[in-house]
């Protein structure tokens, strides 16, 4: 990640900040604005950033994954289930079913993760073929059970729809916190604070430690790894179970931290457009978070220009239409993955199964 | 070393029952669709309900009458259609996962004419303009949907999954916002994201009296045919074929991979676009918010279990739509939820595409080369 690619990041992120600001101009203070935008767009790139690095560790070991979008989406249904069931049958507090609820979320992540590693190292599949396949088995399971488990007469909660536990509580950073006004911004739920760290520690684990270095060598050039005793196979299966565990926290999010509720498809091509910040980041954990807080500031420009609805100047009419400014994460998206500045270079053995 | 000149001993292998080469080629395909459908019957074991009931449910809803047949394939002609779609990009080397955006821009647009252009015009239009005007603007906005896409491809590099998804969810917010404003029905009983009805000479008329079967299906028969030509009897076909194959050997032999690579885009794009028309000019005379969902995924299930040969979609396309149409029934009948189709449709997608699986479970030895469908992100 160069520092040009850095300060394209930044002009986007600010333009996207300046047109809140000046269409708010008047009714709040920029500063107010932009706190509320930046803690906006940290909290919403959550399952951006989670579902880039589960993408980094998967493809920096030699396995293209764009099944992303699906292991989100079941973490996200497993991870709701287990913590309605925690609190409605078990009987359990709040916290208690939300953490659970967490871990079963991470746990199915993983066996998704699981299912892809099988399928592309084991039986060596064609991975964007395998990663679709998960993406259509996600739909589909989450539909089935979804119906069969809720809403059946028959099902689990009798047909009465269950009563969710909750989202998980904002952690209270301290001192951070206690600024007047910016301490807004360091008010975030636990996943996010978690994939803030996780950028870090998986910065730090690829790039200075011995299991890094063997993940970005099975990625680069298997054979030499293997030559030197590296089992190449055994450290894809380790990557892409990490990256599975990533996706399912990033599955969390969506049912435990932003809205206590499932609904079919709702991840809503966020596994994508994480993917499209791993690329534009270089395969790396900082950079990716970097593009994923650009996605997450079109998204926090959504968000935010819905309390200005009244205020949007006439001739700006269309930024009241929600469904315009809907599509602009996508368009972003594309527009940055089309390299205006420069290429980027994905690891020389992804997508190409290992044969001895 | 004279001993290394020596012919090496003939590899014994145990007598094979050789099959005729078609129906070794329909063999896993076959089995991928039985070990789907018996894993899914585990499923509906396990979730409570009885397969056997269900999917007697299945097959009574989708061929038990003839007007069970007739809306079976009425679902599958869209499939034929998308099928197409993505099976020709498939063939090109290109992996098309916006068929759906593709097809709901194709049937946003034909609506558009379909109803607009009277009023443009200021008087009724005869039908033999009116209705290939309405299906050609529905193929011209699904080519220019994938266009972009493509373009990008050709030109930047720009990866075509992720761009083609992108612009899934793009064209699902245009729609949303076309069928909410400017294009929702006027009429003050509608609370419908929906088009107004499109005039009666942009329609095609029913082929049977009582029966909602429709010209759609014949005309997808045909498109299959012409996409078999196109693909395998023509120059152009010859260089998309090549271009999927090896894009640096194309570029060799003097193909123009770029215009090639945009060129499919487009074509698969018109064939969605198509699907979409078809569905406005032929069954529902108008475009709803919705109709469309899921048919981008299912034409990737559909393409990939025909092996990309077209007739191999057809009958795919008619395999799904039969599932998709008698599911109805078997929810009626049983209470097992129609997203059961689902996952069966994911674990056939998953048993064509990994057919190691298949191999290992029924024993069956891999022959031919592997086809290269897609390539990382190069």
């Amino acid at each position: 990640m160069d520092l040009r690619r850095f300060l394209f990041i930044a002009a986007i992120i600010v333009a996207l900040f300046a047109v809140v600001v000046a269409v708010g101009a008047g009714h709040e203070t920029p500063l107010v604005i932009i706190v509320s935008m930046l803690a906006t767009t940290l909290a919403v790139a959550t399952p951006l950033t989670l579902g880039a690095l589960s993408g980094v560790f998967c493809e920096r070991s030699g396995v293209v994954n764009i099944g992303i979008e699906g292991m989100m989406l079941t973490a996200a249904f497993f991870g709701w289930f287990a913590s309605v069931y925690a609190s409605t049958i078990l009987k359990m507090d709040t916290m208690p079913s939300l953490l659970v609820g967490v871990f079963f979320a991470i746990l199915t992540g993983a066996l998704m993760g699981l299912l892809h590693a099988v399928l592309s190292i084991t039986f060596k599949v064609d991975q964007v073929i395998g990663g679709t396949v998960i993406n259509i088995l996600a739909i589909g399971i989450t539909g089935f059970l979804n119906r069969q488990l809720f809403f059946e007469k028959n099902g689990l909660f009798g047909g009465q729809f269950p009563h969710a536990p909750g989202v998980l509580p904002a952690i209270h950073v301290p001192f951070l916190a206690d600024i007047p006004v910016i301490g807004r911004v360091f008010q975030q739920q636990p996943i996010t604070i978690a994939a803030i760290l996780l950028v870090f520690i998986s910065h730090f684990v690829l790039f200075h430690t011995r299991f890094g270095l063997r993940t970005r060598a099975v990625g680069e050039h298997p054979r030499a790894a293997d030559t030197v005793g590296i089992n190449v196979n055994r450290m894809r299966y380790i990557n892409v179970l990490i990256g599975g565990c990533l996706s399912g926290l990033g599955g969390a999010y969506f049912t435990l931290q932003s809205v206590p509720s499932f609904e079919p498809m709702m991840t809503n091509g966020r596994g994508f457009v994480a993917l499209a910040a791993m690329i534009f980041g270089n395969w790396t954990p900082i950079g990716s978070w970097a593009a994923a807080l650009v996605f997450g500031a079109a998204q926090a420009l959504q968000i935010n220009l819905q309390f200005f609805r009244n205020f949007i100047p006439p001739q700006w009419a269309f930024l009241q239409q929600s469904y315009v400014v809907g599509m602009v994460p996508y368009i972003l998206t594309m527009i940055i993955l089309t390299g205006l500045i420069g290429r980027t270079i994905a690891p020389a053995a992804d997508g190409v199964p290992y044969e001895k | 070393m004279e001993n290394s000149l020596q012919p090496l001993p003939e590899e014994k292998t145990p007598a094979r029952v050789q099959l005729p080469g078609w129906i070794r080629a329909m063999l896993i395909p076959f089995l991928s669709v039985l070990t789907a459908i018996i894993t899914g019957g585990l499923v509906i074991w396990s979730a409570g309900g009885n397969p056997f009931a269900a999917y007697a449910g299945l097959v009574e809803g989708s061929f038990g009458s003839v007007k069970a047949l007739s809306e079976t394939i009425i679902w599958a002609t869209p499939y034929i259609f998308a099928g197409l779609a993505v099976a020709l990009a498939f063939k090109g080397g290109l992996f098309n996962i916006g068929v759906e955006g593709q097809l709901t821009l194709g049937a946003v647009a034909a609506a558009l004419v379909g109803y607009g252009l009277p009023k443009v015009v200021g008087g009724p239009i005869p039908t033999i303009i009116h209705l290939p005007l309405t299906i050609l603007a529905g193929m011209a906005a699904g080519g220019l949907w994938a266009a972009i896409p493509g373009w990008l491809k050709a030109r930047f590099g720009g990866h075509e999954v992720i761009n083609t998804i992108m612009m899934n969810y793009i064209a699902l917010n245009l729609t949303s916002f076309l069928l909410n404003g400017p294009m929702k029905d006027p009429n003050p009983m509608n609370v419908l994201a929906r088009t107004p009805l499109i005039a009666a000479s942009a329609r095609f008329t029913p082929i049977f009296t009582g029966l909602r079967l429709h010209w759609g299906f014949v005309i997808a028969l045909l498109i299959a045919v012409l996409v078999w030509w196109l693909l395998w009897k023509t120059t152009l076909g010859f260089e998309i074929r090549m271009t999927g194959a090896s894009p640096t050997a194309a570029r060799y032999a003097g193909v123009n991979v770029q215009r090639t690579i945009i060129l499919t885009m487009i074509l698969s794009g018109m064939l969605a676009g198509l699907a979409g028309a078809i569905e406005v000019t032929a069954l529902n005379f108008r475009h709803e918010l919705g109709f469309s969902s899921g048919y981008g995924f299912d034409a990737i299930a559909i393409a990939l279990l025909g092996k990309n040969f077209p007739l191999g979609v057809v009958v795919s396309a008619i395999l799904f739509g039969a599932m998709r149409n008698g599911a109805t029934r078997m929810q009626f009948l049983t209470q097992i939820p129609v997203d059961v189709i689902s996952i069966i449709q994911a674990l056939i997608l998953l048993f064509v595409a990994a057919d190691a699986i298949i191999r290992w479970i029924y024993h069956i030895r891999a022959t031919g080369e592997r086809v290269t469908l897609t390539r990382g992100w190069k």
